[in-house]
């Protein structure tokens, strides 16, 4: 029970440790942050339920007033702006790509939390993100998805990375990917 | 870590949390639902006494919030500017200064206990989902203090990927990261289990 409790807490700062450390480059030369593939590897590692809760435990400490998302930005302000809905959605996000890596059993690890990420982090994601633009920018749900297709090749590499990780992470620790213990 | 509450004593301050909190939901909803510019531009000002009074150096502060916005508001003008609706660019640029401004001065003046101590009160009715808000507290804790250590450690990592290679840290460094953070996690549970559990009995 404790080892649970724990590792939900330590995700949520491996989450908020993402935003802090410079920025990753990929193979293109493109720097990412690697803030919104914590989330996925929440739920990719940790499984739904947990996945969601510690994506939650990390949000609540945000919206407290500490600094933890990336370029240092917390507060109640930013469940207000245009991010809100992409905040919104990532205890989601991480609930599903829990859920898959859990149900696809029959599947590497890998292919199954690249898929479960790629339908979580970006699927489910972009729909309460795209709402959330509409509304905070008052434009067309149409208008709104333009917005957002730019971060959708970046967020597809960081589906892959998830899958790999997870992957990589269930060769070295195989009892502590709870989602598919 | 440093929290987002103002060093700046504000009178804002000492007012219970709550009810600030329930401020913010309460003029969020109605700027989102009136939706005049008028309305917005009235908070926006409101908003600008509010963070005045205090002083200049709160003002600066609250401004300084205000950053996270930049894009956004870059996007509206560049929309706006060239499908030759600046009016409607400037309602909703009125909108979300006023939304945010006015949820950034509860964040600035409101502590990190008297927040939790809200989040643990209405977390309660979730009991009924198995969770436990009164180990929200321990939880904070624990993000506290790992979020600098696990930050260190990636640090720690791109600066051996530094001695073998010229080449920028890629995702490579971030399995290792996250087998940490995993290892740390099952030392902790240990840790707090040998000192009693999550959930001491009460005395």
């Amino acid at each position: 029970m404790e080892r649970n409790f724990v590792m939900i807490a330590l995700f949520a700062a491996l989450i908020a440790a993402l935003g802090l450390v410079p920025k990753i480059t990929l193979a293109s030369g493109v720097p990412i942050t690697a803030q919104s593939l914590g989330v996925m590897l929440c739920g990719t590692v940790l499984g739904a339920r947990r996945g969601a809760l510690a994506v939650l435990l990390f949000l609540a400490l945000v919206a407290l007033g500490l600094p933890l998302l990336s370029g240092g930005r917390g507060g109640l302000g930013l469940f207000v702006s245009p991010s809100a809905g992409f905040l919104i959605g990532f205890p989601i996000a991480a609930f599903v790509a829990g859920l898959i890596t859990e149900k696809l059993r029959a599947m590497s690890v890998f292919w199954a939390a690249a898929l479960g990420a790629a339908i979580g982090g970006i699927l489910v994601l972009y729909i309460p993100g795209i709402i959330g633009m509409a509304v905070t920018l008052d434009k067309s749900l149409p208008e709104a998805s333009l917005l957002a297709t730019p971060f959708i090749p970046g967020d597809l590499i960081k589906s892959v990375l998830a899958g790999a990780i997870t992957g990589s992470l269930a060769k070295a620790r195989p009892d502590s990917v709870l989602s598919r213990a | 870590m440093l929290s987002l509450t103002s060093e700046i004593r504000t009178p804002y301050h000492p007012w219970p949390a709550g009810p600030k909190l329930g401020a913010v939901c309460l003029v969020t909803a109605s700027l989102f639902i009136i939706g005049s510019p008028w309305f917005s531009g009235a908070i926006v000002l409101a908003c600008l006494g509010l963070y005045a009074l205090p002083g200049l150096g709160f003002l600066r502060q609250g401004l300084g919030a205000l950053r996270m916005l930049w894009p956004f508001l870059a996007l509206i003008a560049l929309w706006h500017g060239v499908s030759g609706t600046l009016e409607a660019g400037l309602a909703v640029a009125l909108q979300l200064l006023a939304a945010v401004g006015f949820a950034n001065l509860v964040t600035l003046t409101t502590r990190l206990e008297d927040m939790a101590a809200v989040v643990t009160r209405a977390a309660s009715p979730l009991r009924r989902f198995g969770l436990r808000p009164e180990r929200f507290g321990l939880a904070l804790a624990l993000v506290v203090r790992f979020t600098p250590v696990l930050a260190q450690r990636g640090d720690q990592i791109a600066q051996s990927w530094h001695a073998r290679t010229s080449r920028r840290p890629g995702w490579q460094v971030l399995a290792p990261l996250a087998l940490g953070a995993i290892d740390d996690a099952t030392y902790v549970a240990e840790a707090l289990r040998a000192r009693g559990g999550i959930d001491p009995v009460e005395e």
